[in-house]
Formats: C-alpha cells, sequence, structure tokens
C-alpha cells in the first residue's frame, strides 16, 4: 500500500478575522487527477500555497508526497511541480535557456540538465523551437513551456492553478493530454479551473463554498447528488428562462451558451409542458432534447445555490 | 446610422508577421459582438487598433464615426485591456471611487453604480481588500466594474472572463446584455465557446483575417448543414464549428 500523495486534515488558513479555507479534508491517491474548485475567493489559492509550503497553515495539517507542510516545508518544495495562471517564464529568454535557468534552479547541472532539458522539450511539443524567444510564442505553447519547467525534476505531485486560463479550446485539449500522459506514468495532479468541461477529466472533485470543502466525489456521482432529476437543452431564440421557473416541478433553467439548460422532475412535468411553457413566452425555432447533466449544472447547484442562500 | 465601431480592412505588420492581415467587421449600437479565434489569430491587436492604440499599416478604424486616436471620442469609449491596471495598494471600493474621479460622476451616482457593479460581481464582502491580494477572477470582475463605471457608449473588452468562475461569469454576461439593451456597442473577445454563443454576432479570427461571421446560431446551422456531427456525437455547437474551421486551415 503506497500513502497517499496528499493529505489534508482539517486544514485551515485565517486572516485576522477572515477564515480563507475553514478545516478542510480530504486525500489525493497517487497518480491521481484530483480537480479543485470553486468560486474566486472561496479559498482555493490559498489551499495550494499551504500545500506547497509557500504559507503555514492556522490549524490542521496537511502532508504533501509524504512530508508535513508545515514542519518540512523545503522537502515539500522538492518534491512538488508548480504552475500558475502567470507562468513565471522569462519572457525575452528563448525557449531552451527558459528550460535550462528552471533545470539548474532545481539542482541539475551539466550534461544532466542539458539531457533532461532536451527530453522535457520534446515531452511538451516544443522540440524544434528551441530558439524561439519566450515572448513570441502563441498563448497555448507558452502554457507547455511553463509546464515543461514545473517538471523538469519529475515532481510526484504537480499542483496547476488555473493553468489553462484564457487559452483557446485546441489548446486546452492538448495541455490536457499532456497532464493526463503524465498522470498515466504516476504523477499526481492537483489542478483548480474554471473549464468545467475540463474538470471531467480528473478522477475525483472537491468543491469549495466560502473557505469550506462542501463536496468531493468522482464526477459520475456529483452529478447524480447535485443534479437529480432530467436535464433537457432547449435551442431556440427568444427562450425565457423566468418563465419556466415558475412552472411547477421545473428545478432549475440556465442559460448555456445560446441555450438552456432545463432540469425537471420527471414525476410531475414532462418536455411537452415545458416546450408550450417556452412558446407561450415567445420561443421560436424550439427544439428540446435530454442532455447528461454537466459539471456545471453541479457547479451553479451548489455554488450558485450557496450564494444565493447568502444574498440579501 | 452610421456603426458604433468598424475596422476596415486593418493591417498590422510586426517584423514579417502579419498580424493583421486585412480584418474588417461593423458592430451597432445596442450589439454585442464576440472576437473568437484561436491564440494569436490577432484578436488583440484588433481590439488595441479599434481603441486607436496601435499604428495601422492598412485600413481605418472608427468609434462613433471618428478617428479613435482623436480626442473627441476617447471618453465615450471604454475599453478593458487583459492586463488592466489597478491600484494594488488601494482597496477594491478605493479603486472604484478613483476611477469614478477620473470620469468626473457625480457623487450620487457613482454611489448607486458602484454599489450595484459591487453586488453583481460579488465583490461587495470584498470591499475593503487591497487590489493585489484579489485572486485573477475576482481582479478581473473589479476591472471590468471600473471599466463600466461611466457607462461608455462603446466598450471593448480584452477576454474579460479569464479567470473568472463559472456562476460570477453568467452574472458578468447578464450585466453585459444588461447595458447592450440600453444601447451600448459591445465588443468582446473571448476563449469561451459558450461565451461566443452568447453574442449577438461572431466574428472568427483566424491569422489577422474574419473566416466567417454572423449569428452563432446561424454559423452552427451551416456547419452542421455541412453534414458534420457534433464531437459527443450529437448535433454540433459552437466548439465543434470552431475546432473545424481552425483545424482545416493551419
Amino acid at each position: 500500500m503506497t500513502a497517499p500523495a496528499v493529505v489534508a486534515r482539517d486544514l485551515s488558513r485565517r486572516f485576522g478575522d477572515f477564515t480563507a479555507v475553514d478545516r478542510v479534508s480530504f486525500e489525493v491517491e497517487r497518480g491521481e487527477i484530483f480537480g479543485y474548485l470553486g468560486a474566486n475567493g472561496a479559498g482555493k489559492s490559498t489551499t495550494i500555497r499551504m500545500l506547497t509550503g509557500l504559507l503555514a497553515p492556522s490549524g490542521g495539517e496537511a502532508r504533501v508526497a509524504g512530508h508535513d507542510v508545515r514542519a518540512e516545508p523545503d522537502r515539500v518544495k522538492g518534491a512538488i511541480g508548480y504552475m500558475s495562471q502567470k507562468f513565471s517564464l522569462y519572457l525575452d529568454l528563448p525557449v531552451a535557456e527558459n528550460l535550462r535557468f528552471f533545470a539548474g534552479a532545481q539542482g541539475l547541472s551539466g550534461k544532466a540538465r542539458d539531457a533532461r532539458a532536451a527530453e522535457v522539450l520534446a515531452r511538451v511539443g516544443l522540440a524544434g523551437r528551441e530558439g524561439a524567444v519566450t515572448a513570441s510564442l502563441p498563448g497555448g505553447a507558452r502554457q507547455r513551456l511553463a509546464l515543461g519547467c514545473a517538471i523538469l525534476h519529475r515532481p510526484q505531485v504537480l499542483f496547476l492553478d488555473e493553468p489553462t486560463a484564457g487559452v483557446d479550446p485546441l489548446a486546452r485539449r492538448d495541455f490536457w493530454a499532456l497532464i493526463r500522459e503524465l498522470a498515466a506514468g504516476g504523477t499526481t495532479a492537483f489542478v483548480t479551473t474554471h473549464y468545467l468541461d475540463e474538470a471531467e477529466y480528473c478522477r475525483r472533485i472537491g468543491l469549495m463554498v466560502d473557505g469550506r470543502l462542501v463536496a468531493l466525489d468522482t464526477p459520475a456521482a456529483l452529478k447524480a447528488r447535485w443534479v437529480p432529476g432530467q436535464v433537457l437543452v432547449a435551442r431556440g431564440r427568444g427562450l425565457d428562462a423566468a418563465a419556466l421557473r415558475r412552472l411547477p416541478g421545473v428545478l432549475a433553467a440556465e442559460p448555456f451558451g445560446a441555450g438552456l439548460h432545463v432540469r425537471l422532475d420527471p414525476d410531475r412535468i414532462g418536455a411537452e409542458r415545458v416546450a408550450a411553457a417556452l412558446r407561450g413566452a415567445g420561443a421560436r425555432e424550439l427544439s428540446l432534447a435530454s442532455a447528461a447533466p454537466s459539471l456545471e449544472d453541479v457547479f451553479l447547484a451548489v455554488v450558485g445555490g450557496a450564494a444565493q442562500e447568502a444574498a440579501p | 446610422m452610421a456603426p458604433a465601431l468598424e475596422a476596415r480592412g486593418l493591417v498590422r505588420r510586426f517584423g514579417a508577421v502579419e498580424a493583421l492581415a486585412g480584418i474588417s467587421f461593423a458592430v451597432s449600437a445596442g450589439e454585442l459582438y464576440g472576437l473568437v479565434g484561436p491564440d494569436g489569430a490577432g484578436k488583440t491587436t484588433t481590439l488595441r487598433a479599434l481603441a486607436g492604440l496601435v499604428a495601422l499599416d492598412g485600413g481605418e478604424a472608427r468609434v462613433l464615426g471618428q478617428d479613435p486616436e482623436r480626442g473627441g471620442v476617447r471618453e465615450r469609449l471604454g475599453m478593458m485591456p487583459q492586463q488592466y491596471s489597478l491600484y494594488g495598494d488601494l482597496s477594491v471600493a478605493e479603486n472604484l471611487a478613483f476611477f469614478s474621479r477620473l470620469y468626473a460622476l457625480p457623487r450620487a451616482v457613482y454611489r448607486a453604480r458602484a454599489d450595484r457593479l459591487l453586488a453583481l460581481t460579488r465583490l461587495d464582502r470584498f470591499r475593503e481588500r487591497r487590489a493585489e491580494a484579489l485572486s485573477g477572477g475576482m481582479y478581473k470582475k473589479l476591472a471590468l466594474a471600473c471599466a463600466l463605471l461611466h457607462e461608455p457608449e462603446v466598450l471593448l473588452l480584452d477576454e474579460p472572463t479569464s479567470g473568472v468562475d463559472p456562476v460570477s461569469r453568467r452574472e458578468l454576461w447578464a450585466l453585459l446584455h444588461e447595458f447592450v439593451q440600453g444601447g451600448m456597442a459591445v465588443l468582446v473577445s473571448t476563449p469561451y465557446m459558450d461565451e461566443a454563443e452568447r453574442c449577438d454576432r461572431v466574428g472568427l479570427v483566424h491569422r489577422g483575417r474574419l473566416l466567417e461571421e454572423g449569428a452563432p446560431r446561424d454559423l452552427v446551422d451551416r456547419y452542421a448543414a455541412e453534414g458534420r456531427p457534433g464531437r459527443h456525437g450529437g448535433a454540433p455547437d459552437f466548439e465543434d464549428l470552431f475546432v473545424a474551421r481552425v483545424e482545416a486551415r493551419p
């Protein structure tokens, strides 16, 4: 039996009167892709700063790659890789120089350094671009370089804090293919993201609301627990969500792109009544199709629900 | 009526790279127009050119019928670049107050607008927090609130919701729609395909040109009529269209 890659027990952090992280407990297995989701300001980044040994917890404890984050922060730092939404690459240096610099910073030197830099360069799909000035790379390539710099020392646990913010869909797919390869090789990935389509790649997901971990499970189990009922996707013009929310049996109606996701209790209402209500409220060219619930439905149910309760 | 915003054959070269290769489109008052495209397609340069911040090698930019480099139109134009400069050592409330003074808003107007924007962005409980201590998403929301404070006639937004959480993202879009219904012309670039679907019209930008333009629903319908299924097997959506169009022209 191997020990979990990350263990948090009642992990807490206060800043003055403000509790950013409130008694959070979870475990992440080796080789697992673990998603850590929540609204802005929910405490995700503060949790990561504690788990990476950058910020001392005010309460509770955490072990990463077997090391206690409070007692052995330097050993934690040696065992992890970290990439944030603001990659800290040297933009005026060529690609290869960034890799050599970060390899040196991680204690590699000489031939070992050059060999590892070349290996990572190929791994992140930048072979042949060694000489390109980093600033000239498109966002997706720059992000793969930042990932490369974070894995030079073969970390056991990789912390990715919104690694794909602002990146186009094609580049995001390439990036996630890399993460899955790394995880298949035994690297543990702890990821935050606001793209809930890519959160589907995670084996398990924790959801933070106001500093507390309110849900933790596989994507499928979260959907079953938080998004009960049947989901219909309405497409068309002039869709009025408010008209649907007034119907008994309609549990939620939220815009998704140009359409609406309508969640209903199939014992109380059927698709025909939903269609009639939408047409009555002015919908044209209406089509209704049943759909699998998405993690965005879960996020809205958990985070949106909690926020509405807190609103005046 | 002249369009609120117009790009007429914009050309801009950076060395050997043609960042803008003759891009043209127009945005009317009361219209929300989205620019989507892969990284490096020229979206940011287009927005900067329309704000009069890029010297063009060809073509013309027009804001409310005028040259954006001229003084008169500047105060009727709002712009939120990707790296928006807030004062890191000022609090959320102080940043809003600072920008309202810059725009010379009357105090009562400022108070009402600031309260509403803080509530809509869920920043009200962080009023006293210094901007440099905000998370990336919260910083973006504050920047957007500052850009909306003077309710410009034309608003340019460069990826305003990158790093913003899904609940706030919806709320910000609902807010944008409200301003647009009030007559604001909004041009927004976004990497989110669901946001692209929520624009009145979208331009798909690639290599400094417009590949395709129209109401998102019409573009997807046209794509579906080519007999292409969606990636999940069902009807295609905007992301399927985006990926197919970009991959067809590497």
